[in-house]
C-alpha cells in the first residue's frame, strides 16, 4: 500500500546504501519492484483471480504436506493406521489432514476455472503459446501428484485406483505389461508401489513450483491478456499490479477460502468417498469404483471405447478398444497442446466471437455430463436428478450419452474450433482497452468519454 | 450486465459439476432402499455429540458388538475424552488378552491398560474369520465414515432385519428367485443384496441395561440409536472441535474478506475499466 | 498510495484518509492474526501427539536383582537404571556433606521410604543427553564410584548426583511406585506415605 502507484522505470527508484549493496549482488529490490510496478492491463475481470489463487493453494498443499509427511508411514501395514493416528492423536492433524485432502480437490476446482477463462478469451494465442504449453504440464504434473497422493492413506479406493490407473499402461501393445510390473515393482500394487509413489508425491509439487515459476516468467515476457483480448498499447491501458491487483487478488483469495472453509470444516468427506475409509484389500473390489471429480469426465472418455466396433476386422487388427480408451483419455489432455493451431481465427476474446462463444458453453457443458457419466454405472439408464426438484429418465445408458460427448469433446476441437475460427464474421474490435469501440454493446459502454485521470497520468 | 451474465454462469456450472458428484457420496447403500433419516445431535453446523446417549451407546458397543466386533482405531484412552468413566470398560479391559513378552521371554498375554486400542475377542483376523463363518467380522472404528448414508445407514441396518419368510416374500435374488437366507445367514432390508451374514444384534428390549438415571427405555430401536451415535463419535471424534472451530475460521474469514473487498474498491475508485 | 493520493488530491478531507489509514490497519492486522492462527496448528503438530502422552507404564520385577547388581529397563525410550545398593554404597552416599555436591540433594530424597537399596534413575546424562557407564560390572563407574559419562567426562555418585564434569544436574528420578515389596511400576507417582524423602 505504499507510493508505487505512481513510480516510473526501476532503475530510478532511490535506495539506501544497504539496499545498493545488496541490489547489486543480487537483485532483490528490483525484482520486487517489478513485480508491484508490473503494468496490468486495467480491465482484467474476475475470472483473471483464479492463477493467484492457484499459486496460493499450491503453496498451501506443500505445507501441509510436509506436516503431514511428518506423521506418516508409506508402508502397507502402517499407512492406513497411520492416517487415523493423525486424524485422532495428532495436535490439529485432523485439521491438516481434511486441509490438505480437500484443498487438492481445490486446486483442480482453481486450475480448471482458470483453463476455461485460458480457453474462452484465446490466451493460448500469441504470443502467450508457451504460457498455455507450461500450463498444461501443470495440469499434467497436478493429475500424476493427485492420483498418487490419493494413494497414499491405503484404502479401499486408494488400492484400486491404483490399480486401475497402472493397468492403463498394460494397454500398450507389447510392452504395456513390463510397463505395469515396473510401475508396480512386483506382481501387483504392494508395498514397493506405495513407497515409490509417496516419494514421487513429495517430489512432483515442487517440480510444479518450479514450471509455476517458468509459467510467470513468460507471462511478464509478453505481459497478461484481458477480456478485450487486444494488446495494451499505451500506459493509459495498463495499471500498476501493486495495488490494485494484490487487492484484487486478496479479495478473491478470502471468497476463495471461505469456500475451502466451509469444505473443510462442515463437509470434509464430501468430495471423498465411504470406501477409502476401509482399508485396501487386494481381493476384493468395491461395487462401485469412482475416480475423485476432478478425473472423472478423462474416466467417462476412457470408458466409451468399449469392446462393440473393436472386435471387428480390420478394426480389431489395429487396435484394441482398451488401448483406444486410454490413447483417448490422454488425447484429451494432450489435444490441448494444440489450441494454438487448432484456432485458427484472427481475434482472441470470444466476447467478440458470436458463434464460437455459444460452442465454448457446448463445451463446457459437454464436460460436465462427461462427468456426470463418470461418476455412473456405464449400463444403467440415466436418471437426470438435482437435489430433488426435478429427475427424468433419458432413456439412454450413461454409456451411450459417454459415448455422444466423448464424441462431441473431440468434434469440438478437431472440427469446431478451426472451421468455426474461419467462418466466423467477429464483432469490431475496440481500438484499445481504454478506448472500447463506440457502440461495442456490452463492453464498458461510454468508457471513451471518461475524462477522470486514470492512475498513470498522476505520475 | 456481462459480469452478472457470467457469475449466473459460473454459478450453474459449479452446481452442475458438484452435483455430478452426488451419486455416489450421498446415495444410501442398499439396492436403492433409501435409509431411515434420524435426527441425529451431530448433524448440522452446531451438531455436538449427546455425552450421555455416547455412554449409553459404549454399553450396547461392550456388551453387544464386541463380542465379535473390534475397535481398533480407538484406544481406551480416548473412551475417557467423551466422559466415559474407567469403570465402565474395566469389564472389557480385563477380558482382552493383550499380547507380551514376559521376563523369561516367554509370549504370554496381560490385561488391556488405558493406552491400548479396543481390540476384537479374537486372536487375529484368521480366528476371527474361522470363529464367523470364514469371514472376519469388520473394525467398527470407521464404520460410520465407510459407509454411504453413514448414521443413518447403521442405524437402518441395526433395525431393519427381516423374517425369512417376509424375506422370500419381498426380495429376489439375481437369479429372480426368492431370496432365502440358508442357516447361519439373516435378511436385512438395508444390506446390499439383502443376505447378511450377521444374526440380528439387538433382538430384545433391555437387552442392555439402561439403569442410569433418565435413561430411556431401551427399545431395540434407542439401543440401536445409541450405538449408532457412539459409533460416529468413534469414527469422527474430531467432529465437535471440527465445527466449533469451523465457526470461528468462517466468521474471520467474511470479515477479513469484506475488509478486503473495502479496501479493493476503495483503491480502485478512480480507475476506470 | 496514501501520500501520494494526498499530493494528487490535495482538496480531499484529510477524515478520509485517517477512515483509509484506520482500514488498512484493521486489514493488516485481521491478516496477520489470521496468519498467526494458522500458524499455531502447523507447529503444534509437531509437539507431542496424544498417544505419544498417554500415561504409559511399565512394570519391573526386582526380585532377581541381587545386591550390587544393576539393571537397565526401558521406559519411554530412555534407559531407566536400578540399582540395588549395597550398605557401604548408601553410606558412601549420605556421608556426602549437601554444600559438597553441585546440585544439593539427600540420598534420602532420592529413594523410596524403607527402600534405601533401591536406587531407580533416569540413565541420561544431564549434559547432552548420553547414556553413562556403569551399568556392568566391569565397566567404567568414575571417581565416584556411581557413574561415568563417557561423552564429556560427567561423575556421578552412588546416588546418581553430579559431582564432577560438565552435568549440571543430578541423574533424575522417574515417578514409579512399589506395587508390592518386589515389585514397581514406573510412570505412577508414588502413594502420599512412601513418597521419596517423606
Amino acid at each position: 500500500m505504499s507510493a508505487n502507484a505512481g513510480h516510473g522505470a526501476p532503475q530510478g527508484t532511490p535506495r539506501g546504501r544497504t539496499a545498493n549493496w545488496i541490489e547489486r549482488r543480487l537483485p532483490v529490490f528490483s525484482t520486487m519492484e517489478h513485480f508491484s510496478q508490473y503494468p496490468t492491463p486495467k480491465n482484467l475481470n474476475y475470472w483473471w483471480n483464479f492463477g493467484s489463487i492457484a499459486g496460493f493453494v499450491l503453496v498451501a498443499m506443500i505445507v501441509t504436506g510436509i506436516v503431514l509427511a511428518m506423521h506418516y508411514t508409506p508402508h502397507v501395514d502402517h499407512a492406513f493406521n497411520s492416517v487415523e493416528r493423525i486424524m485422532r492423536d495428532v495436535n490439529y492433524g485432523w485439521l491438516i489432514r481434511y486441509l490438505h485432502a480437500n484443498g487438492g480437490a481445490m486446486f483442480f476446482l482453481v486450475v480448471y476455472i482458470h483453463l476455461f477463462r485460458g480457453l474462452y478469451y484465446g490466451s493460448y494465442k500469441a504470443p502467450r503459446e508457451i504460457i498455455w504449453w507450461l500450463g498444461i504440464i501443470i495440469l499434467l504434473l497436478m493429475m500424476a501428484t493427485a492420483f498418487m497422493g490419493y494413494v497414499l492413506p491405503w484404502g479401499q479406493m486408494s488400492f484400486w485406483a491404483a490399480k486401475v490407473i497402472t493397468n492403463l499402461f498394460s494397454a500398450i501393445p507389447w510392452v504395456g505389461e513390463s510397463i505395469t510390473t515396473w510401475l508396480w515393482g512386483g506382481f501387483t500394487v504392494d508395498n514397493p508401489t506405495l513407497n515409490r509413489f509417496f516419494s514421487l508425491h513429495y517430489l512432483l509439487p515442487f517440480v510444479i513450483v518450479g514450471v509455476v515459476v517458468l509459467h510467470i516468467a513468460a507471462l511478464h515476457t509478453v505481459k497478461s491478456g484481458n477480456p478485450l483480448g487486444v494488446e495494451a498499447k499505451t500506459p493509459k491501458d495498463t495499471i500498476p499490479f501493486h495495488p490494485y491487483y494484490t487487492v484484487k487478488d486478496l479479495f478473491g483469495l478470502g471468497v476463495f477460502m471461505l469456500v475451502w472453509a466451509f469444505f473443510v470444516f462442515y463437509a470434509p468427506n464430501f468430495m471423498g468417498h465411504p470406501d477409502n475409509y476401509i482399508p485396501a484389500d487386494s481381493l476384493a473390489t468395491p461395487a462401485h469404483i469412482v475416480p475423485e471429480w476432478y478425473f472423472l469426465p478423462y474416466y467417462a472418455i476412457l470408458r466409451a471405447f468399449t469392446a462393440d466396433f473393436f472386435m471387428y476386422w480390420p478394426i480389431s487388427w489395429l487396435i484394441t478398444a482398451k488401448f483406444a480408451g486410454v490413447i483417448a483419455m490422454f488425447g484429451s489432455l494432450l489435444i490441448l497442446f494444440l489450441m494454438p493451431w487448432l484456432d485458427t481465427s484472427e481475434v482472441r476474446s470470444s466476447r467478440f466471437r458470436p458463434i464460437y462463444k455459444i460452442f465454448f458453453w457446448v463445451f463446457v457443458i459437454d464436460t460436465i455430463i462427461l462427468g456426470y457419466v463418470g461418476a455412473n454405472a456405464p449400463d444403467e439408464v440415466a436418471h437426470i436428478a438435482l437435489l430433488g426438484l426435478f429427475d427424468f429418465s433419458t432413456g439412454l445408458t450413461w454409456l451411450t450419452i459417454g459415448e455422444i460427448t466423448t464424441f462431441w469433446y473431440f468434434f469440438h476441437f478437431i472440427i469446431l474450433v478451426p472451421v468455426i475460427g474461419r467462418m466466423e464474421r467477429p464483432r469490431p474490435l475496440p481500438h484499445s482497452i481504454s478506448e472500447p469501440v463506440l457502440g461495442g454493446g456490452a463492453v464498458g459502454g461510454g468508457a471513451a468519454a471518461q475524462s477522470r485521470p486514470g492512475p498513470m497520468e498522476k505520475a | 450486465m456481462m459480469r452478472v451474465r457470467s457469475i449466473f454462469l459460473a454459478g450453474v456450472v459449479a452446481v452442475a459439476g458438484f452435483a455430478g458428484t452426488l451419486p455416489s457420496s450421498v446415495m444410501a447403500a442398499g439396492d436403492g432402499v433409501k435409509a431411515k433419516s434420524v435426527d441425529w445431535s451431530f448433524y448440522g453446523p452446531f451438531g455436538t455429540f449427546d455425552r450421555a446417549q455416547i455412554k449409553r451407546g459404549w454399553k450396547v458397543y461392550a456388551k453387544v458388538c464386541a463380542s465379535c466386533h473390534g475397535l481398533k482405531h480407538v484406544y481406551y484412552r480416548h473412551l475417557l475424552t467423551i466422559g466415559i468413566e474407567p469403570k465402565a470398560m474395566k469389564e472389557m479391559m480385563t477380558s482382552r488378552k493383550m499380547p507380551m513378552i514376559d521376563d523369561a521371554g516367554d509370549a504370554v498375554t496381560r490385561a488391556a491398560k488405558l493406552g491400548d486400542p479396543i481390540t476384537a475377542p479374537f486372536a487375529n483376523d484368521v480366528a476371527a474369520a474361522k470363529a464367523n463363518n470364514g469371514k472376519a467380522p469388520p473394525d467398527l472404528s470407521l464404520i460410520v465414515k465407510a459407509r454411504g448414508g453413514g448414521a443413518n445407514y447403521i442405524y437402518s441396518l441395526l433395525t431393519g432385519y427381516v423374517t425369512a419368510a417376509a424375506c422370500e416374500k419381498e426380495y429376489k435374488g439375481s437369479d429372480g428367485k426368492p431370496l432365502k437366507p440358508e442357516s447361519g445367514q439373516s435378511c436385512n432390508t438395508y444390506f446390499p443384496g439383502h443376505i447378511i451374514a450377521m444374526a440380528p444384534p439387538l433382538a430384545s428390549e433391555g437387552q442392555v441395561d439402561y439403569d442410569e438415571k433418565g435413561a430411556p427405555k431401551a427399545t431395540v430401536s434407542q439401543m440401536a440409536m445409541d450405538v449408532t451415535a457412539f459409533l460416529a463419535w468413534a469414527a469422527e471424534p474430531e467432529l465437535e472441535d471440527r465445527k466449533r472451530m469451523g465457526l470461528r475460521v468462517m466468521l474471520f474469514l467474511l470479515i477479513l474478506t469484506g475488509l478486503f473487498f473495502v479496501i479493493y474498491r476503495q483503491v480502485w475508485r478512480r480507475v476506470k475499466h | 498510495m496514501a501520500a501520494d493520493d494526498q499530493a494528487a488530491h490535495g482538496t480531499e478531507g484529510s477524515d478520509e484518509h485517517s477512515r483509509r489509514d484506520f482500514l488498512y490497519i484493521a486489514t493488516g492486522a485481521f491478516t496477520a492474526f489470521g496468519a498467526a492462527a494458522v500458524a499455531w496448528p502447523l507447529l503444534d503438530t509437531l509437539n507431542p501427539a496424544a498417544d505419544t502422552l498417554a500415561a504409559s507404564t511399565v512394570d519391573v520385577d526386582l526380585a532377581p536383582i541381587k545386591p550390587g547388581q544393576r539393571i537397565t529397563v526401558k521406559y519411554r525410550g530412555s534407559p531407566v537404571f536400578i540399582d540395588r545398593r549395597s550398605k557401604v554404597q548408601i553410606e558412601e552416599a549420605r556421608k556426602v556433606p549437601l554444600k559438597d555436591l553441585q546440585d544439593p540433594e539427600t540420598d534420602e530424597a532420592r529413594v523410596h521410604k524403607g527402600k534405601d537399596e533401591w536406587l531407580v534413575i533416569v540413565g541420561v546424562c544431564t549434559h547432552l543427553g548420553c547414556i553413562p557407564l556403569g551399568q556392568t560390572p566391569g565397566s567404567k563407574r568414575g571417581e565416584f564410584g556411581g557413574w561415568f559419562c563417557p561423552c564429556h567426562g560427567s561423575h556421578y555418585d552412588t546416588s546418581g548426583r553430579i559431582r564432577k564434569g560438565p552435568a549440571p544436574t543430578n541423574l533424575p528420578v522417574p515417578d514409579y511406585r512399589f506395587t508390592s515389596d518386589t515389585r514397581i511400576r514406573l510412570g505412577e507417582k508414588p502413594k502420599e506415605d512412601t513418597k521419596a524423602g517423606s
